[in-house]
């Protein structure tokens, strides 16, 4: 095996090249902080501080996670069947629309545990029927999936501005927003972990729409890798002509995996609507939709990956936003520039430092090279 | 002996695994008309594309005029004098001639200047070579023949001594076609070089002065074209292959197992494939389709075996019919008993970044044995995928290795024992030894030939006329998208040949 295109060691495949990434990615926005005029090391501090050092911190951080999970992994399933969906904005906002329906039936009536698996079903249904007529328009008409599921994030912002405009909102508020839940739509804070490990956490968001997020990673994992459907999605997203020799549908395939995709960008809208808002506004989505698709790159559509690259992204916003209390000269914007980095270096120059790494390792141990090449399953 | 206009030293070029082009030696003499003619995949195509500059060659020295020359870019090439017109035109459709003709010529910042000169230049060319062509029309609304012509003037425009032209008629009614040998003989008498690469054999015996022959990468021959005959040109394109001939008894056909009647295809093109093409395939008996790559025979399978959709006619399985018109489902077939090893095994037949395994259930990934409600049953398939991998001696025996990793005869085998072990009364063969090394090769014919004598119908097509005899007891001769010809399995690789190359019966008894 004298290419350079050698198999890598699991382990560096996984573990060594994102971590180089990453690092790049960090010394780039330090020389951006330096620029500021600001101590780049205190920064990185700060920022590690604001989303680990405490109790309430991480707490903060798995909170957004959570958004970036399931935007992650709606990505991930559709990237799998070779569909790029990018609409996972518009699917959640219009998701969080189904959500609100449910919690303003229901809250008055009945515990959250009821009103929870209803609303489940229905963030999941709204987002999948939001991504269905783009899936129809690939399957049967051709038309590009990039394009129609990004004009559908306009549509769903102009809807949502409607629904929150006129039907739903309260009579005589000024706000374009619903009236808050009760406590039957409120969802339980999962604050009492950090108590169990000796951690005060007073007030956080993080709710129970986090072990949700880790369970539909788990049922995605095994969607796409040990089910029937699974297999087919994945022989599609490899190969087109294998599928049709296969005597797979491809339009079958097609309409699926965008309506579990969009069902799942629908999901995300549980965790701020029902988990910490309770109330459906215009502003619950914030950008989640897109930071999925990064997530999804970076975790490499695998489910665990897709968890761990929102946690870090978790990280990126908790931590930015402390970075900003106690940095006045970096801005939110600054952070954002930070964000990019880590995707531009995470996700897009992915295979950067890879020939290097290849060549180091070819060097250094052949044999882990061979070794990597007749375990690589 | 005149000087040379490209001289090409061992040229070597390989993509990854694949070598398109090993050691090639070639000369061309100025003011000639120089074939270059091979099989599709044969490597013409990478070579004139090196020497065009798209690609580099990993070896090898090119000389243009006796002087080397270093060919990276296209501009390179342009600059040297080499010309290429492309076998799909690189025009822009809504600009009009003469914008395409200074596309990248364009000179200066206006336009207007780098116009006026390329219409009087235009003027001169056409005199010249009598190529009218209306510089203003857009190049949508001129008809392919024409839009070839802005290509060739293109070149020449940019001021081209040698122009190499890849597969130039391939889209070209016949007087159409025609026409451009006409031009191209006018510039050859203006002392321009031409290079013509093409697989019909008509086209070099009308027109060239020398012919080259390449085959899997290799120069095999070049000829003066006065010299040598189609049937020695059909012979060295194909190639006889050193071929061990595998034991097999007389055939027993029994009932028709498939019927193919009146069946036409055309290719996303429009263009018709198979024409009107009509044969029987009985129980015990193996059929052979001998032919040129490119005259119709993948598309033939591909429409019987439910991938493509055919025009018209009808094919009948089991004395049913199979629905290839309409909604003819690989899927379905299968269930019915029709086992399809496609031509290309990378794209069609496996999943190449698949576990081997995964690759062992494709196309029967719905049959219940691999099945436990919506999951797979991982156990099953594995467990079934250790005892193919045994059965077919498959290499390495690691059911969980990415079906990459397997070399090209191994990856064969993998395909083979999915469609076979599954038992199915019919099997569709497309280039059953393709990229497999000769120890495969042997054990893959036994192997169809073991499926003829338990009674199945078994189909193959091959470019490999060696393998076509040594496998059918009746070999149909495919040319231009008809069936030419039927004769026994001790038909003479003479007279295949000859039936390939699309030689009419008279012409080849003269």
């Amino acid at each position: 095996m004298s290419t350079p295109f050698a198999k890598l060691p699991r382990w560096v495949d996984y573990g060594v090249i994102p971590v180089v990434n990453l690092l790049m990615a960090f010394i780039v926005a330090g020389i951006v902080v330096l620029l500021v005029g600001e101590n780049p090391l205190r920064a990185a501090w700060a920022m590690i501080d604001g989303a680990f050092g405490s109790g309430r911190n991480i707490a903060y951080t798995l909170y957004f996670a959570t958004f970036f999970i399931f935007t992650g992994l709606a990505v991930a399933v559709a990237l799998h069947a070779g569909l790029f969906n990018i609409g996972g904005e518009g699917q959640a906002f219009v998701g969080g629309l189904g959500v609100g329906i449910v919690a303003l039936a229901l809250d008055r009536y009945v515990p959250w545990y009821i009103t929870f698996p209803v609303a489940i079903a229905a963030a999941a249904l709204f987002g999948a029927l939001w991504a269905l007529i783009p899936a129809y328009l690939q399957a049967y008409r051709g038309s590009h999936i990039v394009i129609t599921t990004i004009m559908f994030n306009y549509i769903a912002g102009s809807l949502m501005v409607f629904m929150l405009n006129n039907p739903l909102k309260p009579l005589g508020s000024m706000a374009p927003q619903t009236r808050m839940f009760e406590a039957g739509a409120q969802l339980p804070k999962l604050n009492w972990i950090f108590g169990l490990l000796g951690m005060q956490v007073r007030s956080s968001p993080l709710n129970i729409t986090f072990l949700l997020a880790l369970v539909t990673a788990f049922l995605i994992w095994l969607l796409i890798w040990r089910t029937r459907f699974g297999y087919e999605l994945r022989t599609l997203g490899h190969s087109p002509k294998a599928a049709r020799y296969a005597g797979m549908s491809e339009k079958r395939i097609v309409i699926i995996t965008m309506l579990i995709s969009g069902g799942l960008a629908g999901m995300m809208a549980l965790n701020p609507v029902m988990g910490d808002q309770h109330n459906v506004s215009l502003d619950f989505v914030a950008g989640a939709g897109f930071v999925g698709i990064a997530v999804a790159l970076i975790g490499r559509g695998h489910p665990a990956g897709i968890v761990v690259a929102a946690i870090l992204f978790g990280a990126l916003y908790q931590g930015g936003t402390e970075l900003s209390f106690q940095m006045p000269d970096i801005t939110r914007d600054m952070i954002v520039i930070i964000q990019g980095l880590v995707i531009l270096f995470a996700g897009a120059l992915e295979h950067m430092f890879r020939p290097w790494i290849q060549t180091l390792f070819a060097t250094l141990s052949p044999k882990s090279m061979n070794l990597g090449v007749a375990k690589g399953a | 002996m005149p000087e040379a206009a490209i001289q090409l030293i061992g040229i070597n070029k390989s993509f990854g695994p694949v070598h398109a082009n090993r050691d090639i030696n070639l000369e061309v003499p100025k003011g000639t008309i120089h074939g270059i003619i091979g099989e599709n995949g044969a490597g013409k195509s990478t070579l004139m594309s090196i020497l065009y500059g798209f690609y580099q060659a990993d070896s090898g020295e090119i000389k243009v005029n006796g002087k080397t020359a270093s060919i990276k870019t296209p501009n390179d090439a342009i600059a040297v004098g080499i010309g290429m017109v492309h076998q799909h035109f690189m025009l822009v459709d809504n600009f009009s001639v003469l914008e395409n003709i200074i596309l990248g010529a364009e000179g200066e910042a206006l336009l207007k200047s780098s116009i006026a000169k390329a219409r009087s230049e235009l003027t001169r060319l056409e005199h010249e070579y009598g190529l009218e062509v209306d510089p203003d029309a857009l190049i949508e609304e001129l008809p392919v023949g024409l839009q070839q012509r802005v290509e060739i003037l293109k070149a020449l425009y940019r001021g081209a001594d040698i122009l190499i032209l890849d597969e130039p008629t391939g889209v070209l009614t016949p007087p159409e076609a025609d026409h451009l040998f006409r031009i191209l003989k006018m510039l050859k008498d203006e002392g321009k070089t031409v290079v013509l690469i093409t697989h019909k054999l008509r086209e070099i015996m009308a027109i060239t002065d020398n012919v080259s022959v390449m085959r899997q990468g290799t120069m095999v021959a070049t000829r003066k074209t006065s010299e040598t005959t189609v049937g020695e040109l059909a012979e060295l394109m194909v190639g006889r292959r050193v071929l061990l001939r595998v034991e097999k008894g007389e055939a027993k056909p029994g009932a028709v197992k498939l019927s193919v009647k009146n069946l036409t295809v055309k290719d996303s093109r429009k263009v018709t494939m198979v024409d009107d093409v009509s044969f029987d395939i009985h129980a015990g008996e193996i059929v052979g389709i001998a032919g040129v790559a490119g005259n119709g025979q993948s598309e033939l399978i591909e429409a019987i075996s439910g991938i493509r959709r055919a025009v018209s006619g009808s094919v009948m399985l089991d004395s049913k019919p199979i629905d290839v018109v309409g909604i003819a489902d690989p899927g379905e077939l299968r269930d019915r008993g029709l086992a399809h090893v496609p031509e290309d095994r990378h794209h069609v037949g496996l999943v190449l970044p698949f576990e081997e395994n995964e690759n062992s259930i494709l196309g029967y990934h719905d049959k219940p044995q691999y099945l436990k409600g919506a999951f797979l049953d991982l156990d099953a398939i594995v467990e079934d995928a250790k005892a193919k991998i045994a059965a077919y001696d498959i290499r390495p025996t690691n059911p969980h290795l990415k079906t990459a990793n397997f070399s090209g005869g191994n990856q064969q085998k993998i395909v083979l024992a999915r469609e076979m072990e599954q038992d199915p009364g019919v099997l569709i063969v497309g280039q059953p030894t393709r990229g497999v090394d000769v120890g495969a090769i042997e054990f893959i014919h036994k192997r169809l030939i073991a499926m003829r004598d338990a009674g199945k119908a078994v189909l193959v097509i091959s470019v490999e006329l060696d393998e076509i005899r040594s496998l059918s007891d009746r070999i149909l001769v495919m040319f231009a998208g008809r069936i030419v010809g039927e004769r026994g399995s001790d038909a003479t690789e003479g007279e295949l040949g000859l039936l390939m190359a699309g030689v009419e019966q008279k012409e080849a008894a003269e």
